[in-house]
């Protein structure tokens, strides 16, 4: 089912959660909201849902205005980031709750939800579980749980919020994969909600990037990643250094000095770059100052290097070979080989 | 034998980091020995003393049954009205925020503070048939006050926040998340409340009812003068007591009290099995 989300504003108390935010979400796709707390993104999965109502704009579901059909009309599977299971329920009548409380004449007979429900089960590799009570399991055997009573309603979109903020490390890795396999098994239209970044770019086709109400950013994990349009996204997404720059000229200069970019429109602007998106240099124009700390990181060694004047430093984190010898205090010049600047 | 003894000793004794398990179970029976043991089992005594065949024709008194019937079918009817009316406040005062919900909440608890006479006093009152609501309800041909109604009235009201006060810590828990499943699932509002939300609080909804059935059962103070005391008709147990009393008829006093004891411990303690059933029924075992 493809979701059209247009020109949505929400406030809360006259305060904005949205403004004016336009999405387009294609049929069978997986997407992520990533952005950090109060960036709007629960609101705006919540209001595809039918949770919450739009102050103003429109939600379209296929052809169809969902704007302000209930939660219940738009047939929606929403998976919680706390569960939100029936604790008094076991695990089989919990998954079955959505065909059970449908009208007499939609509902199908009790074999054929029981079924079901055990097929979902199977399926969420949940076998043998269906007698439990939700406060039986783990925390990941909830969240599984979870999303087989979403599914069983067969939902024409399944929306999940933070579905892995409240499992651990290990679980989380795990489930993400499997989330994967299951979609890419279902083909279900599918939107996530999360903070973790590393999450949504794994896991996601597209990530929207969100912040204080807006997107900032719609693409593939690497056109956010390596072709950021904004400073928010470079700075949200993935380590990276800014440093407050002037174009003279068609050269950007830092303090002063030319550091040998060329860039194509003269003025004050920022310039962002990845750490390990920089090459050393022995001579010619770069940017350079001495070592304050280094740290080896893995497969790689990170320096922190003190740019600029000593009354107003700026520090930045540079990837150096791991032969290169670095100790506090050396002075080291470099220069980005790939960066972005933005006015 | 030393070994196997403190290996029993420690089977009994649950083993806890934290310290005072023997003191405080120790000061826990001690008082309620003084407190409520010692002198139940004075009454069960004195009533021992009677012999088998006056203790039965005591209690099988006319009188004494009908009191008995009063007291307890007056208890249970308020106590399930209570559960009602106590679950809808309950639910205004934790789900809706609107001006004066302190004030509300603070009423709720006026039942506990206000002398039971008082009350009883204000209750006839208003529904006596000259009354500000009893002159109103005696055309329609309800009479309240000197009745059994009334009985039932007076309890609604000095059992009202033990419904509240032990179901709306628990409603208060319940998260919002759990409802809006519910919903997107396709529950209807009701469907929510009966299916989803009620059940989680049946555990907290017995315990009010045992509360406020209990404290029915024994309420005196604010009963004796809306019932008007017609012997087999609105004459409940304890004024029967009272009046056995005043009698100097000590035998029958404690022979009725023995009996409302017995009968309310049976009750209280099938309603707190119910209640252990629920719980591991609806997941609150932990």
């Amino acid at each position: 089912m493809e979701i059209r989300v247009e020109k949505i504003r929400k406030e809360f108390d006259l305060y904005p959660a949205l403004h004016d935010v336009s999405l387009k979400i294609e049929s069978g796709e997986l997407i992520a909201l990533l952005g950090p707390s109060g960036s709007g993104k629960t609101t705006l999965l919540r209001l595809i849902a039918g949770l919450e109502q739009p102050t103003l704009g429109r939600i379209f579901f296929g052809e169809e205005d969902a704007s302000y059909k209930t939660v219940q009309e738009r047939n929606v599977g929403f998976v919680f980031q706390h569960y939100a299971l029936f604790r008094h329920m076991n695990v089989a009548q919990n998954v079955a709750f959505g065909l059970t409380v449908r009208p007499r004449h939609q509902r199908p007979p009790k074999a054929e939800i029981r079924r079901r429900a055990l097929e979902l089960l199977d399926m969420m590799q949940l076998t043998g579980l269906e007698k439990r009570f939700p406060n039986q399991l783990s925390g990941g055997q909830r969240q599984r749980v979870a999303l087989a009573r979403a599914m069983a309603i067969e939902p024409r979109v399944l929306l999940l919020d933070e579905p892995f903020g409240a499992l651990d490390a290990k679980v989380r890795k795990e489930l993400r994969r499997w989330l994967r396999e299951f979609h890419d098994r279902t083909g279900h239209t599918t939107v996530f909600v999360t903070h973790d970044q590393e999450e949504a770019l794994e896991l996601a086709d597209r990530v929207v990037v969100m912040s204080q109400g807006k997107i900032e950013q719609v693409g593939s994990s690497d056109d956010v990643y390596d072709r950021p349009n904004s400073p928010f996204v470079f700075s949200f997404i993935g380590e990276s250094a800014n440093l407050p720059v002037s174009v003279i000229d068609g050269t950007v200069h830092f303090h002063g000095q030319s550091t040998g970019l060329a860039a194509q429109r003269d003025g004050e602007a920022h310039l962002f770059f990845r750490p390990q998106d920089v090459s050393l240099v022995e001579e010619g124009p770069g940017l350079s100052g001495p070592v304050t700390s280094s740290r080896r990181l893995a497969g790689t060694r990170i320096a922190e290097v003190e740019l600029g004047s000593a009354k107003s430093p700026c520090h930045v984190e540079i990837e150096v070979p791991l032969d290169a010898s670095v100790s506090n205090g050396t002075t080291l010049a470099f220069r980005p080989t790939r960066w972005k600047l933005f006015y | 034998m030393a070994s196997a003894r403190s290996a029993a000793r420690w089977h009994w004794k649950t083993p806890s980091v934290i310290p005072g398990f023997g003191l405080t179970l120790g000061f826990t029976l001690a008082y309620l020995t003084l407190i409520i043991l010692i002198p139940l089992a004075g009454l069960a005594w004195r009533s021992a003393s009677l012999g088998w065949s006056d203790f039965v024709r005591l209690v099988l008194d006319p009188r004494t049954l009908g009191a008995l019937k009063v007291s307890f079918s007056t208890a249970l009817i308020a106590a399930v009205v209570n559960v009602i009316f106590g679950v809808v406040t309950a639910w205004v005062l934790v789900r809706y925020n609107f001006p004066g919900r302190r004030i509300v909440d603070a009423i709720v608890d006026l039942p506990f503070a206000i002398p039971t006479a008082v009350a009883g006093i204000a209750l006839t009152a208003i529904y006596a048939p000259n009354g500000l609501l009893g002159s109103h309800l005696a055309p329609l041909g309800i009479k309240v006050a000197y009745t059994p109604l009334g009985i039932i009235v007076a309890l609604i009201a000095i059992g009202l926040p033990f419904v509240v006060r032990t179901v709306q810590p628990v409603m208060q828990e319940i998260s919002r998340e759990v409802e809006e499943a519910a919903a997107s699932l396709g529950a209807s509002r009701l469907q929510t409340i009966f299916r989803v939300i009620l059940p989680g609080l049946t555990p907290a909804i017995l315990t009010g009812f045992a509360l406020a059935l209990a404290r029915g059962i024994g309420e005196y103070g604010s009963v004796i003068f809306i019932a008007g005391n017609i012997p087999f008709v609105s004459e409940i147990a304890p004024l029967l007591i009272v009046i056995r009393l005043e009698e100097f008829d000590y035998g029958a006093a404690t022979a009725i009290a023995t009996v409302m004891l017995v009968i309310s411990f049976l009750m209280l303690f099938l309603i707190n099995f119910i209640q252990a059933w629920s719980r591991r029924r609806f997941g609150h075992a932990q």
